[in-house]
């Protein structure tokens, strides 16, 4: 038996075990094209129910635009199929409203439809307990505090799977927890799947359960372990690349 | 006093700077229409209202077209409509025109503007917080189900409704006045949304009341030929603007 057959085994052997759990998301040959451009060029990946996938790649290698594309706000071809019923919520890249945009908290989260009680659950989801919280002007919050608002409005309504715009884990959300931690929490309080695109290696080995790595083509999925292999590193940004995996 | 005030709301919602030259410009483009209504003696705020939504559709076909930004697609139809305008608005009635005349309102044409004022400040009301949504994040808006596109198309017919009607009052100068200032001085002396929508529409309508208590006095003085109503609504809504400044926070 030569390589590519026993690759062929491999191949089938993964194909069944995903076949025997449920799958919420099954992305088939999806191509995103701005113009003449191809942005995403044939996807094909399928998201476990509960499953937690990074998403990587160098700028411009069309994370954003997946995401997007798989929140259906973008035209694409292929095909997306989320599970039945599967609630999705988004929580994007950093906005900045303005200092003085006459908006406070609680409005913002009307926005969606959740009542005084639901915000409060939902920012209590992220470590914003303070009542007189809800009355600020969002413009004036800080931009760590503005990251738990999203996040929180992200999670009004129970959502089944949370995509999740590069949260900068270097932000200071305050006090000692960074980003990532709130992710777990969230994660284990909710039972939910978390897509997330992020530049950074500690979120991705400390967190996800699978990896996509992303220029425009799919470079590698699977375990970050066996993913992020030396080549596959290699493939997405460039020679030179090595990342120091701190063992514990 | 109605149209004031749904034109203080729907500027409320012009907080987005996308928009707000949108709005401004539009009221301009009513020119032609107005012109051709004192041509052909059609009532001027049906062939305001004609010449403002075809502007808006020229505006949105060529922006889905091409890729230019909207403000610059309005300017172009902006300048347009004002040159077309200037050119087929009768001399002696160009005035009127720019900056309005309050003795051309007939009673039919205040109940018209009342209705319309109102069945716009529903209409407002009914996309207000989506619209608030997508100022603050697009993506947010269009991941929770917002068509963007429909509603500002929605929001710019609103504008012109407001323009078409108010323009006797305010002329095209001075319309888009009435829409923005009640706007910019709620915005220097509120907190949230809802103190927002609500000072707006009250600034909109104390300015047109001010202006109306006012108005009789001067034209007594000066005579109704020199004096407009809708200067003087202006005035007093930037009184109003300089007495919120000195409430700004901060």
């Amino acid at each position: 038996m030569d390589f590519q057959d026993n690759q062929n085994l491999i191949d089938n052997k993964e194909e069944k075990l995903l076949e025997s759990v449920e799958l919420i998301l099954e992305v088939k040959n999806l191509t995103v094209s701005f113009g003449e451009e191809k942005v995403v060029d044939n996807l094909s990946f399928n998201l476990k129910k509960g499953e937690n996938v990074a998403i990587m790649g160098p700028n411009g290698a069309g994370k954003t635009v997946l995401l997007k594309a798989l929140l259906d706000i973008l035209p694409y071809q292929g095909e997306i199929k989320w599970s039945e019923n599967a609630k999705i919520s988004y929580v994007p890249q950093k906005i900045l409203p303005e200092k003085n945009l006459p908006l406070s908290v609680e409005e913002f989260f009307k926005m969606k439809k959740a009542g005084r009680e639901q915000a409060k659950e939902a920012l209590a989801s992220v470590g914003i307990t303070d009542e007189r919280f809800l009355k600020k002007m969002i413009g004036t919050i800080s931009s760590g505090q503005l990251q738990r608002v999203l996040v929180a409005w992200g999670l009004v309504g129970n959502p089944d799977v949370l995509l999740f715009d590069e949260p900068t884990a270097g932000i200071d959300i305050g006090g000692e927890e960074t980003i990532f931690n709130l992710l777990n929490k969230i994660e284990k309080e909710r039972n939910l799947s978390i897509i997330l695109v992020t530049h950074d290696m500690s979120v991705v080995y400390g967190f996800a359960d699978s990896v996509l790595c992303l220029n425009k083509k799919l470079i590698c999925h699977g375990s970050p372990a066996e993913a992020l292999g030396q080549d596959s590193l290699k493939k997405i940004y460039g020679e030179g690349v090595t990342f120091y995996k701190h063992e514990h | 006093m109605f149209i004031g005030g749904a034109a203080g709301y729907v500027g409320s919602l012009m907080a987005t700077k996308k928009m707000s030259l949108v709005g401004d410009v539009l009221s301009h483009i009513a020119l032609p229409g107005i012109g051709l209504g004192l041509l052909y003696g059609i009532n001027i705020s049906l062939g305001a209202l004609a010449s403002l939504i075809l502007g808006i559709m020229l505006i949105w076909i060529l922006s889905l077209k091409t890729e230019l930004s909207m403000e610059s697609l309005v300017g172009v139809v902006f300048v347009l409509s004002l040159a077309v305008g200037f050119l087929i608005t009768p001399q002696e009635e160009l005035l009127d025109a720019l900056f309005g005349n309050i003795s051309a309102v007939a009673m039919s044409d205040a109940v018209v503007a009342v209705f319309i004022s109102i069945v716009v400040f529903i209409a407002a009301r009914m996309i207000y917080s989506k619209m608030m949504l997508a100022y603050v994040s697009e993506d947010l808006a269009l991941a929770s189900g917002v068509k963007i596109n429909k509603y500002n198309l929605i929001y710019l017919f609103l504008i012109a409704a407001v323009v078409a009607f108010g323009i006797k009052v305010g002329g095209t100068l001075l319309t888009s006045a009435m829409i923005i200032v009640p706007a910019a001085v709620a915005r220097n002396a509120s907190r949230n949304m809802r103190q927002y929508s609500w000072l707006s529409v009250i600034v909109g309508i104390a300015s047109a009341i001010a202006g109306f208590a006012v108005f009789p006095f001067l034209a007594e003085r000066f005579g109704l030929s020199v004096v407009a109503i809708g200067p003087i609504i202006i005035l007093a809504s930037i009184v109003f603007f300089a007495v919120s400044l000195l409430f700004k926070k901060r």
